[in-house]
């Protein structure tokens, strides 16, 4: 224990004195949050979204009105889901009954219906559902959070054990009776706690420069943090297990971050893309965070709500922390 | 009585390469032990496999009559030839890491006095100065009050001052009755602190002794210098002298300067720029290995 607290804490010092490390990881999430919320801040949609079931039967003139766009969907409750959070105007089907579903709060759904009555869907069966409007800022929040704790975990971990290694640090440390799990979590624990710390400042942080919504609990939202920083430690160590080279740290670690930053569900929703495409999404650790903490802060999900997703978490860091800790070589 | 050390039979291949052949040696303990060689010579490889470092390819090492287990990192010292120390932290700090990782430590004042880090203490490791940097890595290596202290070319790339003061610090850790390993590229280093010496090349050792036994061979000898340009190779053959060719300077081995220097005299070679010295641990190590120290 004291060899551990001795690496944590000599870990801790280095990383909170390199000033400019520590400000980009604090920074950057905030400049991201801030971006978006002045990119996305007016209400300029000219365009309706429509969310149509059974999209090759349809052939009414509605559909084909100038400023409707029609977004095909093939599970009828996720697009009534993106109707409650106002993220489609309208959900339409054609399937049995002809029918439609509108917000009855949203003042886009009024229009469209009044549009869809004057072009022969005045005998279509409405249905209303509530919800409130999600801003794209809410949603992308939790995203920009998970991306952030993606970033300084496997950077955060791997460059720096790495770079240990290549300036022969690892191998003083070996000739000590330090062991390498000792070490291994002293590294872990110091970034997680860090990481821990970092997201709480972003997260109310930006509650002070916008006006962003929460549905959810914060100590909920904590946990799959938590889990999800751990995981993301684990496959850190992973890659940072043998290499010797910093370049080739930076390629690896660059390999892994790329296919999450763009299939994870960060910034845009994955729904209406390829199956093979949302699968693949789901061996992705970064889409399990996302997905959770996007639950937890705009739905208000509950822990078993997102049990399947912290599960997945759970078993990730378990098969990457062995496999890193078995591969692991002071030098 | 049992060596504190013994290298049996060492071997260490890295595919084609043999970096250490068949290499056996025994250390006493309380002396300062010498490892002199070439690059490339098995110095380091060696030195690391006795630290437990390396594994070795075949080979026993022992360590007071047993093989090392796992309680040697906490009784022996080791100062790599190259360590980078952590980034961002004070002296202090990273000597307090390094304390906390052992059971059994040097008492902290000491530790700090006897490598004269007292003004250093709040200083950025960064910040150090060559010789003050070596002072750090060995006071890590000295913070478990170590019974072997390994020191892999400590003084290597320090100005000639400080390499004078580190001297007098691995003397005041001698002192001490500490054993001392030591590999180094410098006759003089080799010559100031070694009680015994082996000298290896190619893996092998070529020569083992205490540096005045191994002198003494050659004691009496003088080696006298003249460019190449005034004597050339040629010449110094059909006279029949020893001598080798360094950096355009042809080094005649003499037990009699004055009765050389008539011969050549005699063969009408001009003396104006004739250098005399005394053979030293250098000249030796090049008659040897045929190879220069400071590559």
């Amino acid at each position: 224990m004291k060899r551990f607290l001795a690496v944590l804490q000599a870990r801790n010092l280095e990383f909170i004195r390199d000033r400019s490390a520590l400000a980009w990881t604090i920074f950057m999430p905030f400049f991201l949050i801030i971006g978006f919320a002045v990119i996305f801040s007016g209400d300029d949609k000219t365009i309706y979204k429509v969310g149509i079931i059974n999209h090759n039967n349809t052939n009414i003139e509605f559909i084909s009105t100038k400023f409707v766009q029609p977004i095909p969907f093939e599970n009828h409750e996720n697009a009534l889901d993106k109707l409650k959070h106002h993220q489609l105007d309208m959900v339409l089907t054609l399937k049995d009954n002809n029918a439609y579903w509108i917000n009855s709060s949203s003042p886009n759904g009024y229009l469209l219906e009044r549009i869809l009555w004057g072009t022969g869907g005045k005998d279509f069966i409405k249905q209303t559902v509530e919800g409130e409007e999600i801003d794209y800022v809410d949603w992308v929040l939790p995203g920009i959070l998970s991306f952030n704790i993606m970033f300084g975990c496997l950077f955060g971990v791997g460059y720096v054990i790495v770079r240990y290694r290549k300036s022969g640090f690892l191998k003083r440390l070996k000739a000590t009776p330090v062991k390498s799990i000792e070490f291994l979590l002293a590294q872990m624990a110091s970034r997680l706690l860090l990481m821990m710390i970092i997201t709480l400042i972003v997260l109310f942080g930006s509650a002070a420069l916008i006006d962003y919504t929460m549905h959810g609990s914060y100590l909920l939202l904590l946990l799959v943090f938590l889990i999800g920083s751990i995981c993301m430690i684990s496959l850190g160590l992973i890659v940072a297990a043998r290499i010797t080279s910093e370049e080739l740290a930076g390629g690896l670690l660059n390999l892994a971050t790329w296919p999450m930053m763009i299939l994870s569900g960060v910034w845009f929703s994955l729904e209406g893309t390829h199956p093979f495409m949302q699968q693949a999404a789901q061996i992705l650790p970064l889409t399990h965070i996302v997905d959770a903490s996007r639950a937890v802060m705009t739905e208000g999900a509950g822990i078993a709500d997102i049990f399947g997703n912290l599960l997945v978490l759970c078993i990730m860091s378990i098969i990457f922390l062995i496999i890193g800790a078995k591969i692991f070589r002071w030098d | 009585m049992t060596p504190l050390i013994e290298i049996k039979n060492l071997v260490k291949h890295y595919g084609d390469v043999h970096a250490v052949n068949d290499l056996s040696l025994s250390i006493p303990k309380g002396i300062c032990f010498g490892l002199l060689g070439p690059n490339g010579a098995g110095k380091s490889t060696t030195i690391e496999i006795t630290e437990g470092i390396l594994p070795p390819t075949s080979g026993d090492i022992l360590y007071k009559g047993q093989p090392l287990g796992i309680n040697f990192k906490e009784q022996a010292g080791i100062q790599f030839q190259a360590t980078a120390l952590q980034e961002f932290l004070t002296v202090k700090e990273t000597l307090k890491m390094f304390h906390d990782l052992y059971e059994k430590t040097m008492p902290w004042d000491e530790l700090v006095s006897l490598c004269d880090l007292g003004d250093l203490l709040d200083r950025d490791n960064k910040h150090l100065s060559g010789g003050q940097r070596q002072r750090l890595l060995l006071a890590l290596a000295l913070v478990n009050d170590p019974e072997v202290l390994f020191l892999d070319e400590p003084t290597t790339g320090l100005d000639p001052q400080a390499r004078r003061n580190f001297w007098d610090l691995v003397k005041l850790i001698r002192a001490r009755n500490k054993t001392i390993v030591l590999t180094t590229h410098y006759m003089d280093e080799a010559y100031e602190l070694c009680d015994e010496i082996v000298i290896v090349d190619k893996g092998k050792i070529i020569a083992q002794g205490t540096p005045q036994a191994l002198l003494k061979n050659h004691f009496g000898e003088t080696i006298i210098q003249l460019p190449d340009t005034v004597l050339s190779e040629a010449i110094a053959q059909s006279m029949g002298l020893r001598f080798i060719i360094q950096s355009n300077w042809v080094e005649i081995q003499t037990s009699d300067a004055d009765e050389t220097i008539k011969r050549l005299l005699e063969k009408n070679i001009s003396l104006t720029q004739l250098r005399l010295r005394e053979w030293s641990l250098e000249d030796l190590f090049i008659a040897l290995t045929g190879k220069q120290l400071r590559h």
